[in-house]
């Protein structure tokens, strides 16, 4: 017994010590300083694997063609950005390790991500007590950047939060359809579509509208045809889908199927070509959804962004893509307006931008690290964007 | 309990002063900035995976009873603690939250235990990987767990003090465990439970017995993760956080505590190494894990504990700086 | 009744993925006692051969369900010779945890090289493309395709055991592996040509799911994989009857938790009834209970 105890503190120690080795002492200061180098370094801490790796490598995909044309152009006051990437396996609490691993270790002077709420949120706390800022190009639940306790001064985000889009699409339901009786069919497994659902129901009720039906499911599902059969028997003038293309391109398309023919409402979490494929062109008619920009916008910077988007990947850019160039974009525009680069500074004036010119619209950051921007309402025919239209709640 | 009273023998003195010293030499390399903040959240996650893996061992290495249910247990205990820490950011109310955590946890696993383990092999396999869904479901549905979402914001109560201290307790509270007649009686039924009972030893209560003790240890290392990682969601503790106990627990060898103690450390390190390679982390880890499993199926320390004999056959291999320690 | 009509369609589409997954893990438990994580992978391997020899080569939904099962069997049997048979004599958790490395490695270097998003089948075409309606009851050719296809490999599968010698040999072995061995049967080819056989049924399964659904992803095997693997406790895990009813069973124990019920308990439903299930009749539905000898 008393053998094992020691051997076993013995073992303990050793890894302790092998844990702590290949380590330099300097004890990290607050904030981090963009170092003499002629590097400036950028942390990436996104779900590259798990359960939810595909929003991150596509937010990846989105930050890498922005830094490489950001470091093509010449960097940023003559530096490169370096951009220090990790997995965090879609876990929380991988996330909250790397970011300190970024910002501790790699010194870097602002982390990108994770994409998820969830994730993002486990890595607040380490940005607040290093005073390093962390910016998410998708974290859209309410209290992300603030809650109770006040505003989160090193967290940013570049999205929309749910209150603002479900609230937009109950109105845009009443106005333009004329609703009085809506069915849900909401993503419950993740935060996202869970806010944008009770805000929905809160406005459209408070307007005088019924619920007639709420159904939920997990991302992951692919089979919808129980629910579908459930809520056909139920009279409502339009369909509310809370949730990510992956899973609303089935929806859409079962529903059809099934022979619902009532408009279906979604949020930026329908913008990608992946709902064309999912759903078919037949079925995405008479589907609106709210996003950032449209790709009938004329806006060269729009334009532009998806030509070059298509020539490096191949592929239609999604929100998610769109949001991970903003994101990076948002961080170097920071950079450049900060003289003195230290990570408090580039917080300063991250917290100061405003009218930032983005694909996914033009923004500035308000008193609560939350973008101002304008919402659209995109509305698809035959699978293609037939309509856009702005929309203010 | 009464095991407990063995750790207060004279014997043990010697133990003790072995684990203060761990613990001051490891605080001072923290106070020094050797092991830095990164470092510490490496040493975190390693510590919560020693009481996880410790405690399925004494379910699966020495009582036999093949559980796949762990996770949900360890959310038991992360959520009771989340909770009351949320409502009562004292350390009064995160000690109560621990307490919480471990004791319902354990009752579940009465709950749970009492049925079930009267199935053999995979099927109690497949049972205890039922329940812990079920559980996992329940707090996806739950008011008070904020769903899917999860619970955010939860003050931090613990750091590598608390840490060591109930990795340190668990270790010597199962280790006694084990030593005495309750635990011969738990290995007796993993090598035979029919000769077992045959012996007079009530299997089915020494079964219930460790499963219960695994849960309550699951439900403390679940309320220590809530407390460390600030965040809380259901799906943490899904199907693959079960397995990856399971690893830990058959990487270092079924039945030897030291083993679980490597086999955590061991996968930690491979996971915190892999982190920079991105998108092939997960192709490596499985590599690893299958190339392990092909060369050392027992595990790396088989059923054995490390102990002073083994390190003086080995002697020549190992660090000289391990070897003072011991002495 | 027509909404309880539907129901019972789509928890019969479903229940056909389940039963084709169930079998193989029905039937490699049964002969070598493990449960082989890795057969969720290989449904979604499946998956993506059809998807690449739809997309890209072109071909049709028959020729693609070939080639497929086909893809599968080759991995199938590469995985057992190079994973599973070195630790033959080893001790059975060390094979589940290589079978969980098999499956993790299968994952991710599907994810590697075709990025975490998710691929959508081409659309169908003729008359695969239509639906069926009989008054308010829809019915898809899609649907009818499925359960057509699983009902014709599960009776192709009980010929193959019941009426071949290679069948027989599978049975012994399951039943004895060393006095099949002394019968002079070579059990090692025997365990190989019955993953194969399980595999090539995941391959159909990945394959219809993503003609079905029209939505694949390297992760999509693990929670089917979970059920389709509770489907095969449930009849009765090694007896191929079995996993065929439990497949139908949890079909439709979802899609009426989901269309009745809250459709945020249906996997614990099923999973709730599993360990009713095991604590009540262990050996399964169709399990003969057998009492363990001295």
């Amino acid at each position: 017994m008393k053998k094992f105890l020691s051997i076993t503190l013995c073992a303990l120690l050793a890894v302790s010590l092998l844990v702590g080795c290949g380590q330099n002492a300097n004890q990290p200061e607050q904030g981090n300083t963009a170092t003499e180098s002629d590097e400036i370094k950028i942390g990436v801490n996104y779900e590259l694997s798990g359960e939810v790796a595909t929003y991150g490598q596509s937010s990846v995909d989105g930050i890498e063609l922005a830094i490489k044309q950001v470091n093509e152009a010449g960097g940023v006051n003559g530096k490169k950005i370096k951009l220090v990437k990790y997995d965090n396996k879609s876990e929380p609490s991988e996330a909250t390790s790397i970011a300190t691993k970024l910002i501790t270790q790699d010194k870097v002077v602002a982390v990108l991500g994770p994409a998820t709420s969830g994730s993002f949120k486990a890595t607040i706390p380490v940005a607040m007590s290093n005073k390093v800022p962390v910016a998410s190009g998708s974290a859209t639940a309410d209290d992300v950047t603030v809650d109770a306790s006040g505003v989160k001064e090193f967290a940013f985000r570049i999205c929309f939060n749910d209150s603002y889009q479900g609230t937009a699409m109950a109105t845009y339901a009443k106005t333009k359809f004329n609703a009085t009786k809506a069915a849900l069919i909401s993503d419950s497994s993740s935060d996202y579509a869970k806010g944008l659902a009770e805000n929905f129901i809160k406005t459209f009720e408070g307007d005088g509208g019924t619920i007639v039906a709420h159904e939920s499911y997990v991302s992951g599902d692919t089979d919808f045809n129980a629910i579908i059969t459930n809520i056909k028997s139920k009279q409502f003038d339009v369909l509310f889908v809370p949730g990510y293309y992956n899973e609303a391109g089935l929806i859409i398309k079962q529903v059809r199927d099934q022979g619902i023919n009532v408009p279906v409402l979604g949020a930026d979490g329908f913008d990608s070509p992946v709902l064309l494929e999912l759903a078919g062109a037949k079925a995405l008619n008479d589907v609106y959804f709210s996003n950032h920009y449209s790709s009938l916008d004329q806006d060269p910077l729009v334009q532009e962004f998806i030509e070059d988007f298509k020539a490096e990947y191949n592929r239609e850019p999604d929100a998610f893509n769109a949001l991970g160039y903003d994101l990076a974009n948002f961080v170097v525009d920071g950079i450049k307006r900060t003289a003195d680069l230290t990570s408090e500074n580039l917080q300063k004036s991250l917290a100061s931008t405003t009218d930032f010119k983005g694909v996914t619209g033009s923004f500035s950051i308000d008193e609560n690290n939350n973008p101002v921007k304008a919402i659209v309402v995109v509305g698809l025919k035959d699978g293609q964007q037939h309509s856009s239209e702005k929309v203010s709640n | 309990m009464r095991e407990m009273k063995s750790i207060f023998k004279a014997s043990n003195v010697v133990k003790l002063v072995f684990i203060v010293l761990t613990y001051l030499l490891v605080q001072f390399l923290i106070n020094i900035g050797i092991i830095t903040d990164y470092y510490q959240t490496t040493l975190a996650t390693i510590c919560i995976n020693i009481i996880l893996a410790v405690s399925l061992n004494l379910v699966t290495g020495f009582t036999g009873q093949f559980s796949l249910g762990h996770a949900g247990f360890m959310a038991i205990g992360a959520y009771a603690c989340a909770i009351i820490t949320l409502k009562n950011p004292t350390y009064a109310g995160f000690i109560q939250g621990v307490a919480a955590g471990a004791i319902l946890s354990a009752i579940v696993g009465v709950a749970v235990g009492l049925p079930t383990l009267r199935l053999r092999g995979d099927y109690l396999a497949i049972a205890t990987l039922g329940m812990a869904e079920i559980i996992r479901i329940i707090f996806t549905n739950l008011k008070i767990t904020n769903g899917a979402a999860g619970l955010q914001g939860i003050p931090r109560f613990i750091n590598w003090t608390w840490l060591f201290v109930f990795t340190a307790a668990t270790l010597i509270i199962i280790s006694n465990f084990i030593k005495s007649s309750h635990g011969r009686a738990c290995i007796a039924i993993r090598e035979d439970e029919i000769a077992a009972e045959a012996m007079g030893i009530n299997t089915t209560k020494y079964k219930v017995a460790a499963f219960v003790i695994g849960a309550f240890f699951a439900g403390v290392a679940g309320a220590l993760y809530a407390s460390y990682f600030y965040f809380l969601k259901p799906n943490i503790f899904n199907f693959a956080k079960s397995v990856d106990i399971l690893v830990i627990v058959v990487l270092g060898g079924m039945g030897s505590l030291t083993g679980s103690v490597l086999g955590a450390a061991i996968l930690a390190l491979i996971s915190t190494f892999l982190q920079r390679f991105s998108e092939v982390r997960m192709i490596i880890y499985s590599l690893i894990l299958i190339i392990i499993m092909l060369f050392r199926p027992q595990g790396i320390m088989g059923s054995r504990e490390l102990s002073l004999s083994l390190f003086k056959r080995a002697a020549s291999k190992i660090e000289p700086k391990v070897g003072k320690e011991r002495s | 009744m027509e909404q309880f009509l539907q129901q019972v369609i789509n928890g019969i589409s479903l229940g056909s993925i389940y039963a084709l997954v169930a079998l193989g893990y029905t039937m490699v438990y049964g002969i070598i006692n493990l449960i082989n994580f890795a057969h969720c992978d290989i449904y979604m391997i499946g998956a993506y051969v059809g998807y690449y020899c739809m997309t890209f080569l072109g071909l049709g939904v028959f020729a693609s369900l070939v080639i497929s099962m086909a893809a599968c069997v080759v991995i199938g049997v590469a995985i057992e010779k190079i994973a599973y048979k070195p630790l033959r004599n080893s001790p059975r958790i060390t094979v589940l945890i290589t079978a969980i490395g098999v499956s993790l490695f299968l994952e991710y270097v599907t994810m590697f090289f075709m990025k975490a998003n998710v691929r959508s089948y081409p659309p169908l075409t003729g008359i695969l493309a239509e639906n069926i309606n009989l008054g308010s009851i829809f019915i898809s050719m899609k649907q009818i395709l499925i359960v057509v296809i699983t009902i014709v490999l599960v009776v192709l599968l009980q010929i193959i055991v019941r009426h071949t010698k290679l069948g027989k040999a599978m049975r012994a072995v399951s039943l004895d592996k060393d006095a099949a061995e002394l019968m002079g049967i070579n059990v090692n080819n025997t365990i190989s040509f019955t993953f194969a056989l399980g595999s090539a049924l995941a391959g159909a399964a990945g394959v219809l799911v993503g003609i079905y659904y029209n939505s694949i992803n390297p992760l999509m095997g693990v929670i089917p994989g979970l059920k389709a693997f509770v489907a095969a406790v449930f009849g009765g895990i090694g007896l191929i009857p079995g996993a065929f009813i439990g497949g139908y069973f949890i079909g439709a124990v979802e899609v009426f938790v989901a269309g009745y019920g809250n459709s945020m308990y249906r996997d614990a439903v099923v999973f709730a009834i599993l360990i009713v299930i095991l604590i009540v009749k262990p050996a399964g539905l169709l399990g003969k209970n057998t009492r363990e000898k001295v």
